[in-house]
């Protein structure tokens, strides 16, 4: 498995660099350093909410309240930002975390406690999550004149040629390595997603790990709402709306299995970049931008079509035992 | 000879097991149905005292507009969620289907070359979702992810941020029309669709075979049921159904833009997660469905009335539909309290 | 009603060690209660170091609540657990494992997409300085542990790959990794090969040399003779009895379990044979069987012998349309066949009653009597329309003669019994009015009382002229049923007998592969 896996993010990673090849061929400048890490620092957010996603799907659950989520808190620290001017940065940055994680957990509880299928509590946080920042808001937009400088200065600052928001997604990337690979908990959300009847008896508890993951994927949420926010300088009610499915796109891509129980990092990774590039390579190449829905589609379709066809070589072969004890 | 092999033998010992416990009419009585029946005539009742313009004949036949087009998606769409899969492509296959009307529209064709033409690509992408869920095999949830942002995509790539505009003068009738007194085309064609899919889900084979795959899904196959064509059939009535409201919503708008009923794929399934249909399949009636439309419906249309805007609606929605879930499962913790099942 | 096997023991011929010797897991008084079933009414149990407790009980006795009660996945309603003198509360599965509890279960529950290693070690990762998991320490100790049960498997590799004996391996490894003094064995060998059996039985072995107290779920007598030290038999949810395995004989057994006493005698009445029904010429599937082909009239019955994956049910599965084979021809009374699909099977008037009865047999959800008509809707129906009273009425004859117990016809099977459903099963094939049935593993899981009774339907089905295909692994079933006996081996017929010229011993020298002769 792990071969197969190692080999199917190969073939994701050969596939983007034949795309960047492609790209260059019309447009040389793309493949240059400067701005390769321009399209990084453009999909940190998609990277970052692509692993938080990537925990609730293998422990075979789907979080589609992301954007909702990112969008609540991104208004709330806005709010924050623009009420008392004096908070700085790094306790916003709490703030939305904590914020982001405390309405995942909101999802978790639900699933856990109630065990109420996931799709249909996100599916109802989402829509929940997006009347709230109304609420909050009255509609009102917060524009740029009204946030600190700071609050919009930190995600551009530069440290060693890479803003803080791609050093965040790095740091993230990283984070998340270590989580899935080398702490129990990570490996539960497998265990969990492959199997959760052999879950507990393990000593697994399924509902709370899955609460976890919630969690996880709320506060990278939250984290992202604080980023776009100030990023873009900007903060309405539909900021980010429909991204929950991007997000999920990029899982799907990465190899992820909505099933439960397969996926990794570099793959979450490698399907954030892939839709990045694509989004990125549009206009310089001269597509209209307009393409880049029914491209993103595409991959996913494809991507989906061909870790099905990985997935199936599995019934028993009985004839070749025999050959081989012959 | 094998004919008579066993069956109904005079002798066998006579342990009579009734058909029934409880009457038909018992059952609906306690059943999920007459619950939501009961939300719906509160809220009629709440709205009615709230506003005094609810209860006009012609303000209520103008809210139906906000149901009947989701409705008559959301009828397929609770078959598709009854067998295990889902379609989340639906509001997508509108903008493709609105488009190329839109397009034909533009070159000159008339009103019966636009319905067939709707009705055709409403078809057409169901069929695709149908092949790629029942052909290759794909999981449906991610696989009409795909093809949500693959519809929509051509449509964006057709119309950019233009707009077709310009339909036939007879073409406003299926979102515009009345048929009789206040009752508007589309709210009949809902009603009628409504007993339709009522008589295919619970009165025929097809309806059945839905159920026991839904519940069963191996073992439904190993019954003889065709199961990769009657989930086929399924996507194909679920993309024609969206064919047929891309008609209506045109129809009413009178232009098509990409974007066009954006995110109805959530409030669609909302609908039928409400209805009563269990999302994890198997279960669920179109008289729920039909119900939750209405519920769904009148909500948005009373919040209206007293200005409430329509996204604070939809946290009214959302509780509503993880609500309807958890209280069941809670009252049933609460009745289990201390037992580990 | 606590035995307490002090009798036992005075007698002791010398099996184990001692009088001295102290049950390290007792359990007494423990009772279980699900709505509307009492699972089980204050039973004891003892599990003694370094010996082997044989479980024995027919379906529904309560041997897997008494597990899940044991691995913290029931709490039990009344009664208490301890270990060693010491009372303990299992309040979930990590309780259970952390006192040293831990279960194997028929089919392997572990994690088929995580490696090896990761199997044996999920939930107590060995780790480093840091708290995280010591991925070096973890492969090398899961290589030793693979070692001490004689498996050699690579850590890295990914369970799925694996087969069932060596997954059993693995999860014994994992047993051995948490440092378990209680060992429960859930039908291990059931779908094991005979030499992975001995292999198993040998590992027992050493487990209890390392003063293990296991405790040994099985439906075969032969084997808890041969490996169990004490016997404990439950009968509906209480203990019967309990003690020395050398002081009962395998006839004391059966009847504490049945409560009466039962001989193995196969109700198979000689029936005059009909006109042959179906040939099978040349099937062929390229990876699972090859050049399968026989005959098969009516009244006959035709059992099909061989190992567990010696393809057989995946043969049966392609005469029924489930995959399809490459080659090979079906003639049904005469006529050539296409046979695509279960449904076109059924047409033909051939029919399969699967072996998972949960998974493939019944349509859990739904209610009896649309149960018994799905696959015979089209004659119930009119014009693809319902008719409720038709359905009833086609249920009503078919449940009766099949002494079905149940509350009333619209009632889900879910709520019946395993042996009812399997009814329910068995009349929703008999409606469609086949000429050819296949049982596949008709018997399996469950108890003696329901065993008899398929088998005296199985008489009876062949007596009317049905031709019946049946699939068993066990030799005493296909001796004492069969008209006539194919054996397969990997994938293909290894020989087929005549009823006057089976014995056990050819039979299981075809399927193993041995030839003929000593």
């Amino acid at each position: 498995m792990i071969q197969l896996l190692k080999s199917r993010e190969a073939i994701l990673a050969a596939a983007i660099l034949v795309l960047i090849g492609l790209i260059s061929t019309r447009y040389s400048d793309f493949a240059a350093p400067s701005n390769l890490i321009n399209v990084f620092n453009d999909t940190s957010i998609l990277i970052m909410l692509a692993l938080g996603q990537m925990v609730v799907i293998v422990s075979r659950c789907i979080d589609l309240s992301v954007a909702s989520n990112l969008a609540l808190t991104g208004m709330v620290v806005a709010t924050l930002n623009m009420m008392a001017p004096g908070v700085p940065v790094p306790v916003l940055l709490l703030i939305a975390v904590a914020f982001g994680a405390m309405l995942g957990a909101i999802n978790g509880v639900l699933v856990w406690k109630l065990d109420l299928p996931p799709i249909v509590v996100t599916l109802g946080t989402l829509t929940i999550f997006r009347g709230l920042i109304f609420l909050i808001s009255n509609g009102e937009w917060i524009n740029a004149h009204e946030m600190t400088a700071g609050f919009k200065a930190f995600p551009r600052y530069d440290v060693f040629g890479l803003s803080l928001l791609s050093w965040l997604a790095i740091a993230t990337i990283a984070a998340f390595f270590v989580l899935v690979t080398r702490t129990p908990l990570g490996r539960a959300f497998f265990a969990v997603g492959g199997n959760p009847h052999a879950a507990v008896y393990t000593g697994i508890d399924v509902g709370y790990t899955r609460c976890l993951a919630f969690i996880i994927s709320g506060a990278v949420a939250g984290l992202c709402g604080y980023l776009w926010v100030a990023r873009y300088a900007v903060a309405y009610v539909d900021i980010a709306g429909g991204f929950e499915l991007e997000v999920v796109a990029a899982c799907v891509i990465g190899g992820i299995s909505i099933a439960g129980g397969i996926g990794s990092v570099g793959g979450a990774v490698l399907g954030a970049l892939f839709l990045g590039i694509v989004k990125n390579a549009l206009p310089v190449v001269d597509i209209s931008p307009f393409w880049q829905l029914a491209i993103s589609g595409a991959a996913i379709i494809i991507a989906v079509a061909f870790n099905a066809r990985s997935e199936r070589k599995k019934g028993r072969i009985i004839l070749k035992q025999a050959e081989r004890l012959a | 000879m094998s004919d008579q092999v066993l069956a109904g033998d005079p002798r066998a010992p006579d342990r009579n097991i009734p058909d029934r416990l409880t009457s038909p009419f018992q059952r609906h009585l306690r059943s999920w149905e007459t619950l939501l029946l009961a939300v719906a005539v509160g809220i009629f009742i709440i709205n009615a005292l709230s506003s005094p313009y609810f209860l006009d004949p012609w303000n209520l036949s103008d809210a139906t507009f906000n149901f009947t087009e989701k409705a008559m998606i959301a009828f397929a769409m609770a078959l598709l969620i009854i067998s295990g899969e889902i379609d989340l492509s639906v509001a997508s296959i509108i903008a493709l289907t609105s488009t190329a009307m839109g397009y034909l529209a533009q070159s000159g064709f008339g009103v019966p070359e636009l319905v067939a033409a709707g009705l055709m690509v409403g078809m057409l992408c169901g069929a695709f979702n149908g092949f790629l869920v029942t052909g290759l095999g794909l999981p449906s949830i991610v696989a009409t992810i795909g093809t949500m942002s693959l519809f929509r995509g051509i449509s964006y790539i057709v119309l950019g941020d233009q707009a077709f505009r310009g339909y036939p003068a007879g073409f406003s009738f299926f979102g515009q029309g009345y048929v009789w007194w206040v009752f508007t085309f589309e709210f009949v064609l809902f009603a009628v669709l409504a007993i339709a899919y009522g008589i295919l889900l619970h009165k025929t084979d097809f309806g059945r075979a839905v159920y026991a795959i839904g519940n069963n899904p191996l073992a439904a196959r190993f019954s003889g049921v065709r199961v990769g064509r009657v989930k086929f059939i399924l996507f194909l009535l679920t993309g024609l159904m969206a064919g047929i409201a891309a008609i209506c919503l045109t129809s009413r708008l009178g232009s098509t833009r990409p974007s066009i009923a954006f995110g109805w794929e959530l409030e669609i399934v909302t609908m039928v997660v409400l209805g009563g249909v269990s999302i994890l399949g198997g279960s669920g009636t179109i008289p729920g469905v039909v119900i939750a439309a209405f519920v769904m419906g009148m909500v948005t249309f009373g919040f209206g009335l007293i200005n409430v805007p329509g996204i604070v609606m939809s946290i009214f929605i959302g509780i509503l539909l993880i609500s309807v879930i958890a209280l069941p499962r809670l009252w049933s913790n609460f009745r289990t309290r201390g037992k580990v099942v | 009603m606590l035995a307490d096997t002090s009798s036992a023991q005075v007698q002791d011929r010398g099996a184990s060690a001692r009088s001295t010797l102290r049950p390290l897991l007792s359990l007494r008084g423990v009772s279980k209660t699900f709505p509307g079933v009492k699972a089980l009414s204050e039973v004891a149990l003892d599990l003694y170091p370094g010996q082997v407790t044989a479980l024995v009980g027919e379906n529904g006795a309560g041997k897997s609540t008494i597990v899940k009660i044991l691995t913290g996945i029931y709490q039990p309603d009344g009664g208490a657990i301890s270990i060693d003198g010491e009372p303990v509360h299992f309040h979930d599965a990590h309780a259970a494992s952390a006192a040293g509890v831990t279960a194997i279960h028929q089919e392997t529950v572990l994690f088929d997409d995580l490696p090896v290693g990761e199997n044996i070690f999920i939930g107590h990762e060995p780790r480093t300085r840091f708290g995280l998991i010591d991925r070096k320490k973890l492969r090398s100790q899961a290589r030793a542990l693979l070692q001490r049960v004689g498996a050699d498997i690579d850590p890295d590799v990914r369970l799925r790959d694996l087969g069932i004996a060596n997954k059993h391996m693995v999860a014994i490894a994992r047993a051995l990794s948490i440092e378990a003094r209680v060992v429960i064995m859930d039908e291990p060998t059931a779908a094991l090969s005979h030499k992975e059996i001995t292999e198993l039985y040998e590992l027992v072995e050493r487990l209890k040399a390392d003063g293990k107290a296991i405790l040994f779920i099985s439906h075969k007598f032969d084997e808890i003779f041969r490996i169990a030290d004490r016997y404990t038999v439950f009968r509906d949810g209480e203990l019967v009895s309990d003690g020395l395995i050398t002081d009962v004989s395998e006839d004391e057994l059966v009847r504490m379990m049945v409560g009466r006493p039962v001989g193995q005698i196969f109700p198979k009445r000689e029936v005059p044979l009909g006109e042959e029904i179906l040939s099978v010429a040349g099937y062929c599937h390229p990876t699972e069987f090859e050049d399968i082909g026989f005959r098969l009239r009516q009244g006959e019955i035709l059992g099909f012998y061989g190992l567990v994956g010696a393809g057989r049910s995946e043969f049966m599965q392609s005469l029924f349309g489930i995959t399809r084979p490459s080659k090979g021809a079906i003639r049904i009374a005469g006529e050539v066949r296409v046979i695509r699909s279960p449904a076109e099977a059924i047409e033909s008037g051939i029919v399969y009653v699967p072996e998972d009865r949960g998974k493939q047999g019944a349509v859990i959800g739904l209610p009896i009597f649309q149960n018994v008509t799905l696959p015979s809707l089209r004659r119930t129906s009119r014009r693809g329309f319902l008719q409720l009273a038709e359905e009833f009425k086609l249920t009503r004859d078919y449940t009766s003669r099949l002494d079905l117990r149940a509350a009333s016809l619209d009632q889900d099977i879910g709520n019946l019994s395993g042996g009812n459903q399997q009814k329910v099963v068995i009349a929703k094939w008999l409606a469609t009015q086949p000429r050819v049935i296949i049982l596949d593993e008709p018997t399996k899981g469950i108890d003696i009382g329901s065993k008899a009774a398929v088998h005296e339907f199985m008489t009876e089905l062949a007596a009317r002229g049905l031709a019946v295909i049946m699939v068993s692994s066990e030799l005493p079933e296909i001796m004492g049923m069969s008209d006539r006996v194919i054996v397969m081996r990997d994938g293909r017929i290894a020989g087929e007998f005549e009823r006057s010229g089976i014995s056990a011993e050819v039979l299981v020298r075809a399927a193993a592969g041995l030839g003929a002769g000593a």
